[in-house]
């Protein structure tokens, strides 16, 4: 055990595991002591969904090196089929958790298998070259989620990709109307459900990153050639990387589905996409807790800033310019360190007067 | 392990300082009800939004000028995004909000008023038209038309006034609001036995260049041309419809209101286009509320968005007056002595008088149209 408390990476990924772990507990603690207020309830759910994204699009920009600019078309996807799941199985699946679960893993591996899909051809390309095509891509994959029509009614599912000869039963259900998207969808999500949505993408992404695996895509991002010469399958792993990264995309829109009981394909376009690129970039490329800090503070900032009323969104931009300043500032840095080293000497001086 | 700690400990404190924000409810002043409002006040849909704000603001400040029942009036941007929406619904609801007078647009009442219903908070939106809205529970209630039922009065109105030989419609088909009314002006002008030659479609993607739909429309040979949508698609089919020198008569809906006041857009190409619309600021009962919007929002005219706001404001404030509802009742409370109000009495406002609802909360009024004569709203009929 104490081996493995040295061990530099099991540790950073403990504290990681901690940091989620005591942010659910308060929050759940609060949220039912009934010291949350209305807006906070609501931020809950989609805090996870975006620390989710973010992380996975971490794996794929920050760990794996690659640019996509597409990462909400998978997270549509994962949405619309899990919308459509958790529809399907309305009688089917009693247990509403056990429901959500099926929808999100349901998500989850459809966006996976368009990203295999989408991965054969974008990853012959590198660069601006990808980012290009990945974000051609997702806006694909939401234009296709947004020109899906699906009902069921007492003869089973239909399922059509017009509106032309498109009719249901009496008493038959619209699930998808194109691009109008689902309406009337039955909330299913739960901030426990994300939270373990959130364990199971970080537990996903540190294994990975940490694994042979891991090491094998990060050669790749520093040295393609490199890597090549010494045998590493490059295409292989960075297939590896877009899938699980489209995957866990998958599950997190599948529960952000879930959470509203409405939701348009218009809502996966570019400027998601670019939302959560911003998360990762702020957070730090290849870092996995700046993610999760950066998703849950980027997405509460906003919402928090409301009084200002016409002033926020001038505001918001203000203060992702002074962070990207100042986070990267070598100044800044060593203050920062300075001060951490600083409180972590109080602890280690109390540590050794009790030890002696 | 002590950095470890110390991180943990400055995330607690920033995060008890955000949890803190916004968390202290002012106590209840009984002679001040709280209404909320929210709508895309930035963004591609930010003409609706503004405009029922501004709306509404004049309706406050009347109410408040007179004494009595006064009203707190706070609006929330939505960005006409569900999700969006939902966070400022419950950022209004932690200031205390009695009645929610919103959305502006349907995508994000949608996604409010199934909350709403939890809720039990009163909801009456100005401008989301869609039947799905009101469908969601019957404190849900509308101060405009559902869709449905504007293309079915647009139909009637057409086949009483025997406007058309050969009708084309184009609508927009990613958007809900625009079928809606197109399914009502079908399913009616079947019924009346109108005839319907060519129906074509966009998409909100492809909605920058109509002259395709315009020429089928052209080519099938149709003298009327049903427009269900908004005034910015609608100024392009006028001007590629110019430009083809193909003059039927196009005929639009309350979303067609503001075509005269889009930047860039020749005037002129409007003339004898006809509208429905439930607010005519030409009129002379409605001056007094035009010059006012005129100068709150740099002399531009109030389009049909702003009078449904004001009216909204008007109709909660009668019925809080008549029920006796005040600052200190419950939102829940509020919303069942609303409920049973507007169950029995009328209202008369801007956009109409002896509007009534149904137990869903759907509107009846009578359709009003206009058409557009020297660059002014002219009655119909």
């Amino acid at each position: 055990m104490k081996k493995l408390l040295n061990n530099k990476n099991t540790r950073s990924n403990l504290v990681i595991y901690l940091v989620v772990t005591v942010f659910f507990l308060v929050m759940q603690g609060m949220n039912m002591g009934g010291m949350l207020t209305s807006s906070w309830k609501g931020f809950l759910v989609p805090i996870c969904v975006y620390i989710s994204l973010a992380v996975s699009l971490n794996l794929l920009v920050g760990i794996c090196g690659e640019l996509s600019l597409g990462h909400a078309g998978f997270m549509g996807i994962g949405a619309f089929a899990g919308i459509v799941v958790a529809a399907l199985l309305q009688d089917a699946v009693a247990l509403e958790p056990l429901r959500l679960f099926i929808a999100m893993i349901v998500g989850g591996v459809l966006a996976g298998a368009a990203g295999f899909l989408i991965g054969i051809p974008v990853l012959r390309l590198r660069g601006d070259y990808l980012a290009i095509v990945t974000l051609a891509f997702g806006e694909i994959l939401k234009n296709i989620v947004g020109n899906l029509y699906v009902g069921l009614d007492a003869e089973g599912v239909h399922v059509s990709a017009t509106s032309a000869k498109f009719t249901l039963l009496e008493g038959g259900k619209m699930i998808l109307d194109g691009p109008v998207g689902a309406t009337g969808i039955k909330k299913l999500a739960t901030f426990p459900m994300g939270f373990v949505l959130v364990l199971i993408t970080l537990f996903v992404v540190l294994n990975l990153v940490n694994s042979k695996e891991g090491r094998a895509i990060k050669a790749v991002r520093d040295n393609r050639i490199a890597a090549e010469s010494v045998g590493i399958n490059v295409t292989a792993f960075r297939m590896k990387a877009f899938v699980v990264s489209a995957f866990l995309a998958g599950m997190a829109g599948a529960l952000f589905g879930l959470n509203y009981s409405s939701m348009a394909a218009s809502k996966f376009n570019f400027n998601t996409s670019i939302n959560i690129l911003v998360f990762v970039v702020l957070g730090g490329m290849g870092n996995i807790l700046g993610s999760v800090i950066s998703a849950t503070v980027l997405y509460v900032l906003p919402e928090a800033l409301r009084s200002l009323e016409d002033y926020r969104m001038i505001l918001y931009a203000v203060v992702l310019i002074l962070v990207m300043l100042f986070t990267w500032s070598p100044r800044v840095k060593e203050f920062v360190s300075v001060v951490t080293d600083k409180i972590s000497g109080i602890f280690k001086k109390k540590e050794v007067e009790t030890n002696g | 392990m002590k950095k470890f700690t110390a991180l943990m400990l400055a995330m607690l404190m920033v995060m008890s300082l955000l949890a803190g924000c916004g968390s202290s409810k002012p106590a209840a002043d009984a002679s001040t009800i709280k209404i909320g409002m929210s709508g895309p006040l930035t963004g591609g849909a930010a003409v609706y939004g503004k405009a029922v704000e501004a709306g509404m603001k004049i309706a406050v400040e009347e109410i408040n000028a007179k004494g009595g029942l006064k009203i707190e009036f706070q609006s929330q941007d939505d960005e006409h995004d569900g999700e969006k929406a939902l966070n400022a619904y419950n950022n209004l609801k932690d200031w205390g909000m009695q009645f929610f007078a919103g959305a502006v647009t349907t995508a994000p009442c949608l996604s409010i008023a199934p909350t709403a219903v939890e809720d039990n908070i009163f909801m009456m939106t100005p401008s989301g038209s869609s039947d799905k809205i009101p469908m969601t529970g019957n404190n849900i209630f509308q101060m405009c038309f559902t869709d449905p039922n504007q293309g079915a009065s647009a139909a009637e109105l057409v086949a009483e006034l025997n406007m058309a030989q050969n009708i084309g419609i184009i609508f927009d088909n990613s958007d809900d609001y625009s079928k809606g009314l197109m399914n009502g002006f079908k399913t009616k002008a079947a019924e009346l036995g109108l005839n319907i030659v060519c129906e074509t479609n966009f998409t909100a993607d492809n909605k920058t260049d109509l002259s395709t739909q315009v020429t089928q429309c052209k080519d099938a040979g149709c003298d009327f041309v049903f427009l269900p949508f908004y005034a910015t698609e609608a100024s392009q089919v006028l001007t590629q419809a110019a430009k083809i020198g193909y003059e039927p008569t196009f005929f639009g809906c309350d979303g067609m209101d503001g075509v005269l006041t889009i930047e860039g857009f020749d005037k002129s190409l409007a003339e004898g286009l006809v509208l429905m619309t439930p607010f005519n600021p030409d009129a002379p009962e409605t001056q007094d509320f035009v010059s006012k919007y005129q100068a709150m929002m740099n002399g531009e005219t109030p389009n049909q968005f702003a009078a449904d706001g004001y009216d909204v404001i008007y109709a909660i404030y009668d019925a809080c007056v008549a029920a006796g509802v005040d600052g200190t009742t419950a939102p829940s409370d509020a919303c069942e002595m609303l409920k049973t109000y507007f169950a029995t009495n009328e209202f008369s406002g801007l956009t109409g008088s002896g509007m009534t609802w149904d137990e869903q909360g759907m509107i009846s009024k009578i359709p009003a149209a206009v058409v557009i004569e020297n660059g002014k709203y002219v009655a119909l009929g």
